[in-house]
């Protein structure tokens, strides 16, 4: 199969969702069966993927496929000289498992949903967002530029926006569905931002071009500083996608969405696009970027671990869970763990992708309760449910033999070997802890959601096991939390073909001074991730992390059947013991409320004051001078009135004042006349005195 | 081909619609309508038989042989004027990339207006002879290359906008019509002032050898036409061009509108009946950043590379204002009014950066303005015929009531808060792009981006307040879209996305032109006196 | 024995003048005004005479006066044609109370 083959049938991957949602979109309505449709194609693209895979992973496993076309062209411009914008796809190891994994979980959700939102009055459009979602995401996978990135990077986020508030009806739906697409928004900018200081100074939005032009020792704007901004600013997109501290509040309220949805959006794929776009723009971070990324993601797996532990409704304590694992993935990245942190993309997305289907299966059999409190003993009821969802924490948890184990292993110790080599202890000391809460958490879901007996009996009582269609997917995403899909070895990730031959780490292009030293490999022929330094203190730490996080986790696994299975230690106590730390978990440590009384009011006031600058000041001036043009008119009116047609008038007046007066003369008797005559004379001679 | 003067032709045919109108009997009412329809239809063909024919190498701008579909001939002379000399003035049109997109604007959005404008019921004879000047108004200015002819042609837009907002408006139609009308002929004074200054300072050599002055937009553009001691030349050391430059500023920013004018805009809009707005939003704010680029840039290239942080401000102040404010309103239709401020705001960054993708990402956004706020209206519209109340919080949960029109509602929001995929995500773009390249006005672009989340934060919020939640029962007699508004929403949806996906359908009838206007400002005018305050 | 000179005549002809204006001031029959009227050209007549007789005019001031004699008699036919058409209209002669030139 030619390399040309591969990248028209990746083309015709990414097409054929998009063409499904218009076709289910327009005629949904008339059609109601189109949602069958909109699955096959689906399955289709599923299985071009496989076919794309396939040759990929054994015929060109070495070399990268890439397609460029141009979208615009300016041609020759002034100052810049050629100036086009290019889009294109690339297709190397990362995207095709990429593709494999959007794409199974994508159909997988389809036959989920099937059952799960039978019934519901827009089915059909439903099952159109998941196609316009599945087109985006596998956008975002198959490009090999910032710009065609951002480009499906918010169209993810729109469909996401729409699958949010797909029941509209309630308004938390909406509220949630606002507030997704605003946070993303704000992250968003960042990445534009990034986009544009990297466009502007290396003429492209290409991957490679770009690092080709660091590696050249050409700067933006002439300093690392920059650099170091952009990657940062590249890196605020991820942020907001991948849900991080602090754009991460969206996350959680997204949970309104129905619950494939946050299974195939909010868990598996969509927002681990954030950290899929740190893992392309890998090579150029500078050692300031990452320890800000590292900084970052150890923090936020925190934050959101210990919100996690107090949270009692079944998608929410996934939903945090979910943020606390993308937050170690980002700060894996930080650590420079690049394999690790994919690594546990992907088996986070198989095992979330099916905590997630299995909450969506016990919300289904509870009718629609997703407290935790009035679940328990749902095992009996649900065996299938339950074992997927046992499997999958596992694999969470960090537990031997599953996928999880392998890769949350490899990203701990790469955090050791940070803290050895650069002094940052503290990010390893966090992600063991979060290693520790994150067991402790989940048995503690799954403990109260399936163990013990019934809280609520009536509602117990209508539980059944989710048909076929729902049960099958959950089978599939368990099976794919064990080893064995990934490497022979349960022990050594790195022994497989997984990490072995598929995920190579790319060598950092930032000059040296502007990076870490353990990033720069004095000896280019050695084989070796990072550097000689890094491979040997990944080395000597990889058996410690791998002691400690089974501990751990063993330790955090006992607690948590201590407190909700054997009852011995009373949970209700130590949290009445640590109160005020208890409500500041349960209350997401007041973030929301923070931005709400900070940003959202701060801007909303200021609309309104500056919409009060608007209407009395700006157009009061306006007005004023229009009122004061009519005074002057009236002003002007009045003299004109008064003193210009006075004058007038005046004249008119006296000329009739002095006939009037003269009038009393003319008696009209022709005596008297004569008598003013004679006057006259008489004056007249007196006056000239002619004699 | 030639010697068909097509841009006369689709310049004044409304004028002959006009005619034929006023020739109705007013009860002739189908007959009215179908005669504008047919009218704005043939015009719309006419436009696009011009875009088939536009040859997209030829620059434009500056040599008049470059431009196309020119006509020229002498159009006023008087000669024997003691010390005026001979007064000569053209009728002088013709087309570049520049003026093409605004063309093909004018018409389809001239064409959906008398769509929009079908259930007018208040004197529908004056009404549609109005709208057919308006629509020779608009077209005029667009094509014309002679400031006085410009001129003429922006004088006449206000009159039939006075009416039509004064007659045919709201509540306040009386308010808005005046303050409309004032502050557009503000402007005009001092573009008045302008033109005849530079009438004054400029020469045109013409084929006998003779000098004359002129109007002559390409004229004025030749550095060498201006004489030694023009109170507008360079070569006046005490020359007032950067007051001149101010004054004409002002004059098109009062139209764009540019804060702090923009306040009879909002006014405007609330009170004009649907297909005005649209109109007053599709089209006359364009023509104020359309001047600009036409005739502030290239006649006065030196103050404008010194001016343009300046116009880069304003512009910045406009997004962020315009979208502050916009998310204060109550009124659906007032807020779309300050999300126009907010988008004619980009225009302006674009334009400020005198790059070549800045001003191409500005006059797409004009076009994409003029095609989704087009769309925001209409869709203000459809709502107000059927519940007559704009105010949002009076709504909730339409989207049940009405998915069509909701679904178009979606794709014009999304297209307005700049979506990929959709016409304004790519003008956006290349406006921050173009301004974010040049040190001048890089920290505007990156302060300009906080626009792009507020935006988007009153469109959702807006969608959310009238589309979703629960039906409230007053609505839940409300129709779906009919035959007409569909015939209305469609082409500008599909336009919006295809121009989305395809944006060089567009950009290359542009780039040419910008390329030169950009090349002719950068070179500027040479040794010369830059004229101070 | 004083001699008769143009002082004489002169003086003569202040009284008839005098007179004549009292007349046609003080009567109020228009008959009355007119004889006033003819007082006053007499007085003219004699000035006219008397001067021809005492200065070396000639006969000029005979030839005036004859003219004058002639205008009166025509002036005192139409001014008596006025006032019996007046005393038609109105049916009196009295000039005090013909006042029509007021208006």
């Amino acid at each position: 199969m030619s390399e040309q083959l591969l990248i028209n049938i990746s083309l015709i991957v990414l097409l054929l969702p998009l063409f499904s949602f218009f076709i289910t979109v327009v005629f949904g309505k008339r059609f109601p069966k189109l949602y069958l449709f909109e699955t096959g194609i689906i399955s289709l693209a599923f299985l071009l993927s496989l076919v794309i895979g396939f040759f990929k992973l054994t015929t060109y496993v070495d070399s990268k496929l890439a397609f460029d076309f141009t979208w615009f062209d300016f041609g020759v411009v002034p100052v810049i000289g050629e100036f086009k914008v290019e889009l294109g796809v690339m297709i190397d190891n990362i995207t095709v498992i990429m593709l494999f994994v959007v794409n199974l979980i994508s159909m997988l959700v389809h036959y989920f949903s099937i059952e799960y939102m039978h019934g519901d009055k827009r089915y059909t459009r439903y099952f159109a967002y998941l196609g316009l979602f599945t087109f985006s995401m596998l956008g975002i996978v198959l490009s090999n530029n910032l710009l065609g990135i951002y480009i499906f990077w918010e169209l993810v986020g729109l469909s996401s926006y729409l699958l949010i508030g797909f029941w509209f009806e309630k308004n938390s739906a909406s509220d949630a569905g606002k507030k997704a697409f605003l946070t993303n928004r704000v992250g968003d900018i960042g990445m534009f931002l990034g986009i544009l200081i990297l466009f502007t100074t290396y003429g492209t939005f290409n991957f490679d071009k770009i690092f080709s032009g660091i590696a050249s020792g050409v700067m933006p704007f002439e300093s690392t500083a920059w650099l170091t901004a952009a990657g940062i600013l590249v890196f605020l997109g991820a942020v907001g996608k991948s849900a991080q501290f602090p754009l991460h509040v969206w996350l959680p309220d997204a949970m309104e969405g129905p619950t494939p949805v946050s299974a195939l959006i909010h868990a598996a794929t969509m927002v681990a696009a954030g950290v899929y776009l740190v893992v392309r723009i890998f090579a150029l971070l500078t050692a300031d970027a990452m320890l800000v990324i590292a900084v970052i993601g150890a923090f936020t797996s925190l934050l959101a671990a210990t919100i996690a532990l107090t949270q009692n409704d079944i998608k929410k304590v996934l939903a945090y869970s979910t943020v606390s694992q993308l937050g170690y993935m980002v700060m894996a990245l930080g650590v420079g763990a690049y394999a690790f942190a994919f690594f546990h993309l992907v088996t986070h997305a198989f095992f979330k992708a099916c905590l997630f289907l299995g909450s969506g299966s016990v919300i289904h059999a509870m009718h629609h309760e997703q407290d935790i409190r009035e679940m328990g003993g749902l095992k009996k009821k649900m065996p299938i449910t339950y074992a997927t969802f046992l499997i999958s924490t596992l694999a969470i948890s960090g537990i031997p033999l599953t996928s999880g184990f392998l890769s949350k292993d490899g990203l701990l110790a790469g955090t050791l070997a940070f803290g050895e080599l650069t002094g940052h202890w503290l990010i390893p000391i966090i992600g063991f802890t979060v290693a520790f809460m994150t067991a402790f958490y989940m048995f503690r879901l799954v403990i109260l959601t399936f163990h013990g007996s019934p809280r609520n009996q009536h509602k117990f009582d209508h539980a059944h096991e989710s048909p076929k269609l729902m049960a099958v997917p959950l089978i599939i995403l368990s099976a794919l939390s064990i080893f064995i899909w990934y490497t022979p070895n349960p022990i050594a990730p790195d022994a497989g073909w997984f990490l072995g031959k598929w995920i190579e780490t790319p060598s950092t292009v930032v000059p040296e001074a502007a990076s870490f030293d353990f990033m720069i490999n004095e000896d280019p022929a050695a084989d070796v991730i990072h550097s000689e330094k890094y491979e040997h203190a990944m080395h000597t730490v990889h058996y410690p992390a791998m002691g400690l996080s089974i501990g751990l986790a063993g330790m955090a696994i006992l607690l948590a059947f201590s407190m909700y299975q054997w009852k011995k230690i009373n949970p209700d106590k130590i949290a009445e013991s640590v109160k005020p730390l208890y409500n500041f978990s349960l209350n997401k440590w007041y973030i929301d409320e923070l931005y709400h009384a900070s940003f959202i009011s701060g801007t909303l006031m200021l609309g309104k004051i500056l919409f009060w600058f608007d209407a009395n000041i700006v157009d009061g001036i306006v007005n004023g001078s229009a009122w004061f043009t009519r005074v002057m008119a009236k002003i002007s009116g009045w003299f004109d009135t008064f003193v210009v047609d006075g004058l007038v008038n005046f004249t008119a007046f006296m000329s009739g004042f002095i006939g009037l007066t003269f009038k009393r003369i003319q008696t009209g008797k022709v005596q008297t006349y004569l008598v003013f005559v004679l006057f006259s004379i008489v004056l007249l001679l007196i006056v000239f005195r002619p004699f | 081909m030639n010697g068909i003067p097509f841009l006369s032709l689709i310049t004044f045919l409304p004028v002959l619609g006009m005619i034929i109108i006023l020739a109705l009997p007013s009860s002739k009412v189908k007959e009215i309508k179908y005669t504008t329809l047919l009218i704005t239809g043939i015009q719309l063909i006419l436009s696009v038989f011009l875009l088939a024919n536009f040859n997209f190498t030829s620059t434009g701008i500056f040599e008049q042989s470059t431009f196309q579909f020119v006509e020229k001939f002498r159009w006023i002379e008087i000669t024997g004027l003691s010390w005026l000399g001979t007064v000569k003035v053209d009728y002088f049109m013709g087309v570049d990339g520049l003026s093409m997109p605004m063309i093909i604007l004018t018409a389809l959005i001239s064409f959906i207006a008398t769509l929009s404008s079908w259930n007018i019921n208040k004197s529908i004879k004056g009404y549609f002879a109005l709208f057919l000047l308006l629509d020779t108004g608009m077209m005029g200015t667009f094509v014309a290359l002679d400031f006085f002819l410009f001129y003429v042609f922006w004088e006449i837009m206000l009159l039939p906008m006075y009416f039509l907002i004064g007659i045919w408006g709201g509540p306040r139609k009386e308010y808005a019509a005046i303050k409309f009308f004032i502050y557009t002929l503000f402007g005009s004074v001092f573009m008045l002032l302008v033109m005849i200054g530079l009438y004054f300072s400029a020469q045109e050599v013409l084929s006998d050898g003779s000098k004359v002055f002129t109007f002559n937009l390409l004229a004025l553009m030749d550095q060498a036409n201006y004489t030694a001691d023009g109170i507008l030349s360079p070569f006046n050391p005490n020359n007032l061009r950067m007051v001149a430059y101010i004054a004409l500023f002002v004059g098109f920013a009062i139209k764009i509108p540019m804060f702090p004018f923009h306040t009879w805009l909002p006014d405007a809009h609330v009170e004009a009946p649907t297909p005005i707005s649209v109109i007053l939003a599709g089209v006359l704010l364009k023509l104020g950043t359309y001047g600009i680029l036409r005739i502030s840039f290239p006649i006065f290239p030196e103050i404008t590379t010194q001016l343009a942080w300046y116009i880069g401000l304003f512009g910045m102040i406009n997004i962020i204002y315009g979208a502050l404010v916009a998310l204060a309103q109550k009124d659906f239709k007032k807020l779309i009014a300050y999300s126009s401020i907010s988008h004619m705001g980009y225009v302006m960054l674009g334009m400020a950066s005198l790059s070549t993708v800045g001003i191409n990402g500005a006059i797409f956004q004009m076009f994409n303005h003029g095609t989704i706020t087009a769309m925001l209206f209409l869709i203000v519209g459809v709502i107000y015929d059927r519940a007559h109340t704009r105010g949002i919080n009076d709504f909730g949960g339409l989207a049940s009531q009405m998915p069509v029109y909701t679904g178009f509602v979606t794709v014009a929001f999304f297209a307005a808060i700049g979506l990929p995929g959709m016409s304004g995500f790519i003008s956006e773009a290349l406006v921050f792009v173009g301004a974010f390249g040049v040190d001048t006005t890089r920290i505007l672009a990156m302060i300009s981006t906080l626009g792009i989340l507020l935006g988007a934060a009153y469109m959702l919020w807006t969608l959310q307040r009238i589309f979703f939640g629960k039906l409230n029962e007053k609505w839940s007699s409300l129709t779906d879209l009919d035959g007409r508004e569909y015939l209305m929403l469609i082409p500008l949806a599909v336009i919006v996305i295809f121009l989305g996906i395809y944006p060089s359908a567009m950009l290359d009838v542009m780039n040419s032109s910008v390329n030169e206007l950009v090349r002719f400002v950068s070179n500027g005018f040479q040794n010369i006196s830059i004229g101070g305050l | 024995m004083i001699e008769v000179g143009l002082n004489h005549y002169l003086a003569v002809s202040s009284i008839l003048f005098a007179l004549g204006i009292y007349g046609v001031i003080t009567r109020k029959n228009a008959v009355m005004v007119l004889m006033g009227v003819e007082l006053i050209l007499n007085a003219a007549n004699i000035n006219f005479v008397a001067f021809s007789r005492y200065s070396n005019f000639g006969i000029n001031g005979q030839v005036y006066a004859l003219f004058v004699i002639i205008l009166a008699a025509a002036e005192a036919a139409i001014a008596l044609a006025i006032v019996l058409n007046i005393y038609k209209t109105y049916a009196n002669v009295n000039v005090d109370e013909i006042n029509k030139l007021k208006e």
